[in-house]
């Protein structure tokens, strides 16, 4: 029963930190570009202070998916870039942990736009 | 009629509906906990298969960007988003989103202003902003001594 506990505190995690953000959207009204921008640099400053590493220990997945553990794994990579580089890694460090998780997306939009056709046709 | 910006946001506050806090709340936490779910499901069952820690869960986030795209692409995605709010924006999946559903909307004006173009419109901002703020992270603990 170890997995399913795992998967329950990663539900926990990750509706909690959807709730910080469905409050902010409706008592804020910021936009949509606005929080998800605050929660990537959100997520690189609690990670670069060290405070994200015990969220992501106890939810797994939970702090993971969210956009602040993408801010988290900016953070992480480039300092794992500065042990690796040293000043070098300030520049290369940032972008090359983003890598994944942008390039699949850029796969996937272009994939999409080209085996669909344009909404208004339909 | 002049008014001021203070009493425009009061006016606009006013005019606008009320949105019921505690249930889209709800609606985001059991949908933003799903995807999370889902995604530690994965995990674990790529560990149990022997994977390393950072590989499945670089393995967990890539499956929920292209089920993103997917359900973009055939136009579930924007019902589910409808009623989840950040259920659906805070998680991977709103980053995935924001970069398929331009691309296809803007699909008709071509495929390097249109796709390619509009494809980051808001996703460029993200990496811009959350890049710089670890460049300044990696700077500190750089000058610092701290890594």
């Amino acid at each position: 029963m170890e997995i399913a506990l795992t998967i329950l505190k990663a539900f926990l995690v990750g509706g909690i930190i959807c709730v910080i953000g469905q409050l902010l959207i409706d008592f804020t009204k910021l936009t949509p570009a606005k929080i998800l921008v605050s929660f990537v640099v959100i997520g690189v400053i609690l990670g670069g202070i060290g405070v994200y590493e015990y969220i992501v220990e106890w939810g797994g997945a939970g702090a993971t998916i969210p956009l602040t553990g993408f801010g988290y794994s900016l953070a992480k990579g480039t300092k794992e870039a500065i042990q690796e580089e040293g000043i070098l890694g300030v520049l290369s460090g940032p972008l090359s942990s983003a890598s994944t998780g942008i390039m699949t997306a850029v796969l996937c939009g272009l994939v999409c736009s080209i085996f669909t056709r344009s909404k208004d046709k339909k | 009629m002049s008014i001021s910006n203070e009493e425009y946001g009061y006016m606009t506050k006013r005019a606008s509906p009320k949105s019921p806090v505690l249930l889209d709340s709800f609606k985001a936490f059991i949908v933003g906990g799903i995807i999370c779910a889902i995604a530690e499901g994965l995990n674990q069952w790529l560990l149990f298969y022997g994977l390393g820690e950072k590989p499945s869960r670089t393995i967990a986030m890539i499956v929920i960007i292209v089920i993103t795209a997917l359900l973009t692409a055939i136009g579930i995605f924007d019902n589910i988003a409808k009623h989840a709010g950040a259920g659906t924006m805070v998680p991977i999946s709103g980053f995935a989103n924001s970069m398929v559903s331009p691309a296809l909307e803007f699909k008709a004006e071509g495929h390097i202003l249109g796709t390619a173009a509009q494809m980051f419109s808001i996703a460029g901002p993200v990496v811009v902003f959350g890049c710089s703020a670890a460049t300044i992270y990696g700077l500190i603990i750089y000058f610092f001594g701290l890594y």
